[in-house]
């Protein structure tokens, strides 16, 4: 049994289609003969090309989903959809917020299991899966044993976006079926958080910070020394957790994955949970005033001393350069 | 109002874990703590009953061996009672296999909301709550920031890539909270001593209907091996002598970031 049909869940942005989306539009072309995206949103036309460019064959338009929330709708539009031409070997969802609800809404209809935190897929007959467990040390392999659709969630940055120089993708409207009372979450409102500098999933540094900061109140230096840099401030699920920081700073299994050129640890011990986010990245610099913390282990410069003197003693010397 | 929420017994974090040789699977056989991530729930589904002004707290758990450690500390927190599937059959069930447990299990009891983490700290497949939305027909809201129900509504603040998003829904629906939604209250030693008595109704796979759906055959997924990851070496690791903000300079230099 060879894959011969991969749909993408492609998840639209405000300038186009996600990175994570692309990027799972790339590898579907390396593993299937046919790859189709699902999108939606007011603008699917206008990413016909872009899609088309990174493999889609054909885009599955849901429109604009009238300010509900896109899980049900596209999930049913999903089902409905391989209902009506067949369903597909696999389905790629981005691990995105909107991406997860796809999947789980999707699997409840479909009574089809799902694969999460994947980042890797291998084609041995069937797609085999790649989690990561432990921190990134260990790589668990596990594939599905009924028939499919086989739906996987990826996690962003398992595959480079590559581009294939593909024609426009042929644009297929898809109606959203009836979801009764599930497809009643609107959304009323929507606000932007204030940013300055990269965004966290694209900065080339990361500078994060730990619980070893000691209070909310420091992780002021972090921003202060990622503007300085030019990069994002990032954080450990901890300081999350205890409310210093929101949760779209956080690196880690549970939040985001980077791959910066230079991540910049401070104050963080490396639990598993961190080290699965960031472990990928060219370059790590870690400071913490334990010689045996395990974000020692993976760090190419480390510093073991404390946050609260080499922090601001950076932080001066970078502005007086 | 009535207010389920979804609990999940876990290893302590703190423990080094473990795979199972044989299955592959983590390795739950020791002592099992109230999931961290589930104190938030715990501590939202109490403030939105007393500003309600009425109604209960229930939980809802899945175990393999009978594990309530975890369901007294959100009993001692204030929830009323606790209903508890617990199977040997359980042992391997996948995501969508909780959610049909959860669901059975939840339509036992009438709610107007279900409160459940993004994910869990063990397994992290974050998931099932989703699923367990779409099985019990209700709406759902993820990644919760902030929680108020107003009548038949409820409106979140659900964290988005970029902030935020105001949503809003009509109940029954189900709601997944970010940790730091709330500060969890820690459990009083009169709620540690009532939560002994309070009532943990424990039914079965059979009980709810669901031979053959959990369990590693329910799962239909298998784990075909476990192999070492790539591994990064270990660079300098120096002590600071008042000198470290300047080698992280030299290194900044070195790999070009400055």
């Amino acid at each position: 049994m060879s894959v011969s049909t991969i749909w993408v869940v492609a998840e639209p942005s405000s300038d186009g289609i996600t990175t994570a989306s692309l990027e799972l539009l790339t590898a579907a072309r390396g593993l299937a003969t046919k790859v189709e995206a699902v999108s939606w949103g007011p603008t699917t036309s206008s990413n016909a090309q872009v899609l088309g460019d990174y493999g889609a064959s054909t885009v599955h338009d849901l429109g604009d989903l009238g300010g509900n929330l896109p899980g049900v709708p596209v999930a049913a539009g999903l089902a409905a959809l391989a209902g009506s031409s067949g369903a597909p070997d696999a389905i790629l969802i981005p691990a995105s917020y909107d991406g997860r609800d796809v999947a789980g809404r999707l699997s409840a209809r479909l009574d089809r299991p799902v694969l999460t935190n994947v980042t890797g897929l291998v084609e041995e007959g069937s797609l085999v899966a790649e989690h990561p467990v432990f921190g990134g040390s260990l790589t668990v392999r596990s594939r599905f044993t009924a028939e499919g659709p086989g739906i996987f969630v990826i996690r962003a940055k398992s595959f480079a976006a590559e581009p294939s120089g593909g024609a426009p993708a042929a644009v297929a409207a898809l109606a959203v079926p009836d979801t009764g009372p599930t497809g009643t979450a609107t959304i009323t409102a929507s606000h932007a958080e204030d940013r300055t500098g990269p965004s966290l999933d694209e900065a080339s540094i990361v500078v994060s910070g730990g619980r070893g900061l000691g209070e909310a109140s420091a992780y002021a230096m972090i921003e202060e020394l990622a503007a300085l840099l030019h990069g994002a401030a990032g954080a450990s699920r901890a300081i999350v957790d205890a409310g210093w920081v929101p949760y779209s700073h956080q690196v880690g299994q549970t939040g985001k994955t980077v791959k910066p050129a230079v991540y910049l640890a401070f104050g963080i011990s490396g639990a598993t949970q961190h080290l699965v986010g960031m472990k990928g990245s060219r370059t790590i610099v870690a400071v913490n005033k334990d010689r045996d913390a395990p974000i020692f282990s993976i760090a190419d410069l480390g510093i073991v001393g404390d946050v609260h003197k080499v922090l601001p003693a950076l932080i001066d010397a970078l502005k007086s350069r | 109002m009535n207010v389920v929420v979804c609990v999940k017994q876990i290893p302590d974090p703190a423990a080094p874990p473990s795979l199972d040789p044989e299955t592959h699977t983590l390795d739950r056989s020791g002592k099992l703590i109230l999931d961290d991530s589930d104190a938030y729930g715990v501590e939202m589904a109490l403030q939105l009953v007393d500003t309600a002004g009425g109604g209960e707290v229930t939980l809802v758990s899945m175990a393999p061996n009978s594990e309530t450690g975890g369901l007294r500390t959100a009993l001692a927190m204030g929830a009323s009672k606790a209903i508890l599937v617990s199977d040997p059959a359980l042992k391997g069930t996948d995501a969508l296999g909780t959610a049909k447990v959860l669901a059975a299990a939840i339509r036992r009891t009438p709610f107007d909301l279900v409160l459940a983490a993004t994910e869990s700290t063990d397994g992290y497949t974050g998931t099932t709550p989703v699923q367990l939305a779409e099985l019990l027909g209700v709406p759902s809201i993820t990644f919760a920031k902030s929680v108020s129900v107003d009548g038949s509504t409820v409106r979140v603040e659900r964290q988005t890539e970029a902030g935020f998003d105001e949503v809003s829904s009509p109940l029954p629906a189900l709601v997944t909270v970010t940790a730091g939604v709330v500060e969890p209250r820690y459990p009083s030693f009169k709620g540690i001593m009532a939560a002994k008595s309070k009532p943990v109704d424990e039914v079965t796979v059979a009980d709810l209907g669901l031979d053959g759906q959990v369990g590693f055959d329910g799962a239909r997924q298998e784990i075909l091996d476990v192999v070492a990851a790539e591994s990064r070496s270990q660079g300098e690791i120096v002590q600071d002598e008042g000198d470290g903000a300047a080698r992280i300079i030299v290194f900044l230099e070195a790999v070009k970031a400055l």
